[in-house]
């Protein structure tokens, strides 16, 4: 058997090895944001000359990334408030099992969860399209909060079932009814789940593709991602500006996320096992 | 009490169940998105299994489950338990082999697309002037499906790292000691004491994988959009295609049952296998 000395060391090397692989095409994203594309093309992997910021000014403008990240973040928040007070109470009467038909309302969130996107994408889209319902960020909050809810329900679900029931009943015997006890006791102890919950759907809303490419579409109500993909043909392109772009609309999403990892860890992996 | 789960309730029944069951109506019918549908039996379904593509694309979402299925479980488990076995900096190694997982799709695919398999501003490129022939993945029919499976493969193994982690965490540590104890060595120790230990979330996360394996779309729409020459198109995009560009909302429909159909027999395999644990 190896001496732990040098395993230790192997061990390091190798986790250091990953770490450089989940960081380099970052590294490089952040590196060429300040290049122009000539020296793109000579070295991808020099350090720029000079911090030279056009390629962000460009970026800008031509995503129109003050306007296109605006509407991002609208939609984001309008579905997490929508997301936080509709999966709340299901989570909390499922949890509780409080009706009589928790059981098969649980199995019904669970199958959605699973459900292709293309399985309902395209009586939706048509149906919407004659409700007149396209480019309207209101419309793309509901549809987010059908995907995204029956996640929301299942993590929060975890967090009623850990109050314990003499809280409960406790307060329902000093004459609290069902809504009071709902919003007023149970609710705020399990915020820590809320804030969970928002942050992790907000990631999925900010991050999201195929909804807003194919609901909003119009120059007006196009999320940032979706203006960003928009930047580039597949053969020429400005790859400076480009990678600018990215720097922009991720690493405030990155530096959030290092800031609060523990609640992004542990919901995106607490949702996706517990399921 | 129904009023509390009604408004979630109510929302996912009318923008999920209801367009699904039309979806499964749909594929009997022929629709251009405007006219009146018509009903024409199973004509989608033979349309379908009659087309070329739709068979390659069938074969590339099963290539890809079978690349899902083993490559990044591995990678991941392998991370996963050289994590647990140190103890400073874990949480660092954590965080930052979880950031991909941050990262949209979107800026992903460009970020691969330009600054590694580009000829002329990525790092395949650049070794190509130091005589290392590498060419763009993307560009080629034999290579395209794997050049965008390596951008998911990049952005999916910290994930799975970080969940078989939380997994192995839950191990006593007693039995990782004692095994030490009577000279397993580490592969010895992942083999007989581990994976053992955490196999249900490896098993969970391997049903995910194949129902998530049918879903794959971003990548590959925005990467190659299926090209060149239908090489890298899964079913997803098939779908979209028809729908969105071909208004053939019946061929969509019968496609998408298909994509429904794979995620059904996972999950259905799950359960089964779920109940015959609990049996035991």
């Amino acid at each position: 058997m190896m001496s732990s000395r040098i395993s230790r060391v192997l061990t390091y090397l190798i986790l250091t090895l990953g770490l450089a692989l989940a960081l380099g095409p970052l590294l490089l994203m952040l590196l060429n944001a300040f290049k122009p594309t000539p020296q793109i093309i000579t070295s991808p992997l020099s350090l720029p000359n000079e911090l030279d910021w056009s390629n962000f000014t460009r970026a800008w403008s031509d995503a129109r990334l003050g306007e296109t990240m605006l509407n991002s973040a609208k939609v984001t928040a309008m579905t997490i408030v929508l997301v936080l007070t509709t999966a709340s109470g299901a989570a909390y009467v499922l949890a509780r099992q409080k009706i009589k038909r928790w059981k098969s309302v649980s199995a019904y969130f669970l199958a959605t969860t699973t459900a292709p996107i293309q399985l309902f994408l395209f009586p939706l889209y048509f149906g919407f399209a004659r409700a007149g319902w396209i480019n309207n960020p209101i419309a793309v909050s509901f549809i987010y909060c059908a995907m995204f809810s029956p996640f929301a329900i299942m993590l929060l679900r975890t967090y009623f079932i850990a109050i314990p029931k003499e809280l409960e009943e406790a307060a329902s015997l000093d004459g609290t009814n069902q809504w009071q006890l709902f919003s007023r006791v149970m609710l705020p102890i399990v915020s820590p789940g809320l804030l969970t919950v928002a942050l992790i759907i907000g990631l999925y809303c900010w991050n999201e593709f195929l909804i807003a490419s194919t609901f909003l579409q119009a120059k007006g109500e196009m999320t940032a991602v979706v203006a960003f993909t928009l930047l580039s043909g597949q053969y020429s392109s400005d790859w400076g500006e480009i990678m600018a772009a990215a720097v922009i609309i991720v690493v405030p999403i990155l530096m959030l996320f290092v800031l609060l990892q523990r609640h992004f860890i542990d919901g995106m992996a607490g949702g996706s096992t517990k399921g | 009490m129904w009023l509390f789960a009604l408004p979630a309730l109510s929302i996912n029944v009318v923008i999920i169940l209801i367009p699904a069951l039309l979806t499964i109506a749909l594929a009997f019918c022929q629709w251009d998105g405007l006219s009146m549908p018509v009903f024409v039996g199973l004509a989608n379904f033979n349309a379908v299994f009659a087309d070329r593509v739709f068979w390659i694309a069938l074969g590339n979402n099963i290539k890809w489950t079978l690349i899902f299925l083993t490559v990044p479980i591995a990678i991941g488990l392998f991370a996963a338990t050289l994590l647990l076995l140190i103890h400073r900096g874990r949480t660092l190694f954590q965080i930052v082999y979880f950031m991909p997982v941050v990262v949209a799709t979107a800026i992903t695919a460009r970020v691969w697309q330009g600054m590694i398999y580009n000829p002329n501003t990525g790092v395949f490129g650049l070794l190509q002037r130091f005589g290392i022939e590498l060419a763009d993945p993307l560009a080629h029919t034999e290579t395209a499906l794997y050049g965008i499976a390596a951008v998911d493969l990049w952005h999916w193994w910290g994930f799975l790292a970080v969940i078989f982690l939380a997994a192995l965490r839950q191990v006593p540590q007693e039995m990782v000691e004692a095994a030490r104890l009577d000279g397993a060595g580490f592969f010895g120790l992942l083999r007989h004491i581990l994976i053992p230990a955490i196999a249900p979330t490896i098993k969970l996360m391997m049903v995910m994988t194949v129902i998530w394996s049918f879903l794959v779309f971003d990548f590959v729409y925005i990467l190659t959009q299926g090209g060149p020459a239908y090489s890298s198109e899964v079913l997803s995009t098939l779908a979209y295609r028809n729908a969105f560009f071909e208004f053939d909302l019946g061929r969509a429909a019968a496609v998408a049952l298909v994509i429904a159909l794979f995620g059904l027999t996972a999950t259905f395999a799950y359960v089964r296998l779920q109940a015959r644990e609990g049996a035991n």
